[in-house]
């Protein structure tokens, strides 16, 4: 026992090689399994483009139109007003072109993590033993400072939106799990019961009464991920992601107060639009349940 | 003699992760506390028999915790039996496949819950449908199902709103018409009414009441709460610490209470309110005792009440056209009167 104690003391700091490890499993990895990222990586660039392109090719009277309308049927005209306005400068500051890719770099990381992480929610709802398990994941994830991830995604993919995405659906996949399972989790036990008693199959009991229940908490989820995406693609622009983190970047290189300063607001006003408008659709279906059970 | 709709054989539920343990220690005659104490597993329901007669309101009664939740989901399976036998119409339903469940539960059961449990993100319609919906009904048939149902409990003029528009009464209404939608011929209900307010809930007594005089199904129904037992209840089984203490009408019940645990769910209840013709017999007269007016024995206390006030001779109790039982003076309902009013006041 003491013999260990002075081993211990006596061991030199940094002895552990923990980065070494994992350079070498990333080398590992790289040298293996090059096809697959590859492979990963086509999907994801060919979805990001098209989420872009289809969001370009819009006129944008009618881009600044969708969101205006969502803002007067969500909320109210007074946040239809905002909306207009916060687009309108956004545009005469010269900042559109690069605020519409951070939307298609945001829609399309959200999409990602959406597509994994809601799936991911529900298996954690349905089994202790995956939730034990997924719950540290989820931890290590959203408290590793962000940088972390850029440098393997861009090891593993190259420079561009690819690396950029991936290393951001990491970071925003956690609010996605957390309240899918939290939202699953709640549902009344006597609504499950009911399903069940009236002969619901375990996928007709998912699809018509655990998630449309957990609806609000999911919406909820969706909003938070879209945020942390949203935040997450700025920095993302440090291996090449593009929208508007370009400006952020170039401003920090240049020390240009001014530059930084209005490519900072365009990324405001953009996370209070969405913020606002996903936030209405947990909350709408929120005050729907509330008082039903 | 009526066919049983249920027969239940020596049921027993355990809670825990060492059920034939705990089986072996209550085969034992060990107490659900013993158990509790000893192995830490929790006794639902002890060794439980009875049967369900086809078309009768049958009121499982019994304190908070005696496992009336739990016998009520063992008959739909929502809880799987530790050991013993369930059978329905005849078959047993405790080594179904999950498959056969499914089936069993679309095809001829539901349910109503005591926090109604209606699905928020529905309609009314919506709501009552969903059993068919479930079941594969398509859209016009089901709704057209539900809508009828709607109007049976008066709802029709709400089918398209939301379960949080209506009040708490209303509420559960559509979680009758839900039960009812898919013409089931067994019914559960799970202290439906309990949550509502004592004028909510003695309306929907009349409600279920109406339809019950409609179509005969068989109702299990639990309540804790003995008027609503002795006011729907065909027959009622008594219920305490996993255990049947007790079945019978609701007269037998009242009448001759099983032990003192049975009698104190009277303390607070007037059963002489629930007393029939037939209770109040004078024992010290023979039958044949000439009497010119007659009751049938199933006519209410208050029925007799009005014959006896105001006139002096006897009534005779008969079926029509049927042979004296008995007859009752205004001394014997009097005394059986006071018996049962005086009983429950001390
Ligand atoms: N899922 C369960 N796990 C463990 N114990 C349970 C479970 N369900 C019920 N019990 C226990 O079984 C007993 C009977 O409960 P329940 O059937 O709900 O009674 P009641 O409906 O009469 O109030 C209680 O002691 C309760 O704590
Ligand atoms: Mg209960």
């Amino acid at each position: 026992m003491s013999e260990l104690w002075q081993r211990l003391m006596t061991t030199p700091q940094g002895a552990l090689p923990l980065g070494d490890w994992v350079n070498a499993l990333i080398r590992m990895l790289m040298d293996h399994n090059g096809g697959a990222f590859d492979a990963i990586g086509s999907v994801v660039e060919g979805l990001a483009a098209s989420v872009e392109a289809m969001l370009l090719a819009l006129p944008v009277w009618m881009l600044m139109g969708v969101f205006v309308a969502l803002g007067l049927w969500r909320l109210s005209w007074r946040f239809a007003v905002f909306v207009l306005g916060a687009f309108g400068l956004i545009y005469v500051m010269g900042f559109w072109h690069q605020t519409v890719s951070t939307l298609a770099l945001t829609l399309s990381a959200t999409c990602l993590s959406l597509l994994l992480g809601v799936p991911v929610g529900i298996w954690c709802a349905r089994s202790n033993v995956a939730n034990v398990m997924v719950r540290p994941v989820l931890d290590f994830m959203q408290t590793m400072p962000a940088f972390v991830y850029l440098i393997p995604a861009a090891m593993f993919f190259g420079l561009g939106r690819v690396p950029g995405i991936l290393a951001t659906v990491v970071f925003a996949i956690p609010p996605a799990v957390r309240l899918t399972s939290l939202g699953i989790r709640q549902v009344n036990t006597e609504q499950v019961e009911a399903g069940q008693a009236f002969g619901c199959s375990a996928w007709q009991l998912l699809l018509k009464v655990q998630l449309p229940i957990a609806l609000p908490a999911i919406m909820a989820g969706v909003n938070q991920t879209i945020m942390m995406a949203l935040s997450m693609v700025i920095i993302a622009s440090m291996v090449g992601a593009g929208g508007l983190g370009n400006d952020v970047l170039s401003s920090i290189q240049r020390l240009d107060v001014g530059l930084g300063y209005e490519s900072g607001l365009a990324v405001v006003l953009l996370a209070i639009v969405l913020d606002r408008i996903t936030e209405s659709f947990g909350k709408g279906m929120a005050a729907r349940q509330s008082r039903a059970d | 003699m009526k066919p049983s709709k249920i027969v239940v054989q020596n049921l027993y539920k355990v809670f825990g992760d060492q059920p034939q343990e705990a089986m072996r220690l209550l085969k034992l005659g060990e107490s659900k506390e013993s158990v509790f104490h000893n192995l830490g597993q929790v006794v639902g329901v002890n060794n439980v028999s009875f049967a369900v007669n086809e078309g009768e309101i049958f009121v499982l009664m019994g304190l908070s915790g005696s496992g009336k939740s739990t016998l009520i989901r063992l008959i739909n399976r929502l809880v799987d039996p530790t050991s013993g036998d369930i059978l329905l119409d005849g078959q047993s339903i405790t080594r179904l496949s999950a498959k056969e469940l499914v089936d069993l539960r679309r095809r001829d059961m539901s349910m109503v819950f005591q926090s109604f449990a209606l699905m928020p993100h529905r309609t009314v319609l919506d709501n009552a449908a969903f059993g068919l919906e479930i079941a594969g009904v398509g859209r016009r048939a089901r709704e057209s199902a539900a809508m009828k149902v709607l109007e049976q409990v008066g709802l029709a003029p709400f089918a398209r709103k939301y379960p949080h528009q209506l009040s708490g009464g209303m509420q559960q209404r559509v979680g009758l018409a839900r039960a009812l939608a898919v013409n089931p011929s067994l019914i559960l209900m799970d202290e439906a009414f309990s949550a509502l307010d004592p004028l909510k809930r003695a309306e929907m007594q009349d409600i279920l009441l109406d339809l019950q005089r409609e179509q005969r199904r068989t109702i299990f129904f639990v309540s804790h709460d003995l008027e609503e037992a002795l006011r729907i209840g065909t027959r009622i089984a008594i219920m305490e610490g996993g255990r049947l203490v007790q079945v019978g009408t609701p007269q037998e019940i009242i009448e001759k209470p099983a032990d003192d645990y049975v009698r104190r769910f009277f303390r607070s209840v007037d059963t002489s309110r629930y007393l029939l013709a037939r209770d109040l017999i004078d024992p010290g007269l023979s039958p044949s005792f000439a009497a010119t007016r007659s009751v049938p024995p199933s006519a209410s206390l208050n029925d007799v009440l009005h014959s006896l006030l105001g006139e002096h001779d006897p009534l005779t109790v008969a079926e029509q056209g049927g042979s004296s039982l008995g007859v009752i003076t205004s001394s014997s309902a009097l005394r059986k009167l006071a018996e049962h009013r005086l009983r429950d006041t001390v």
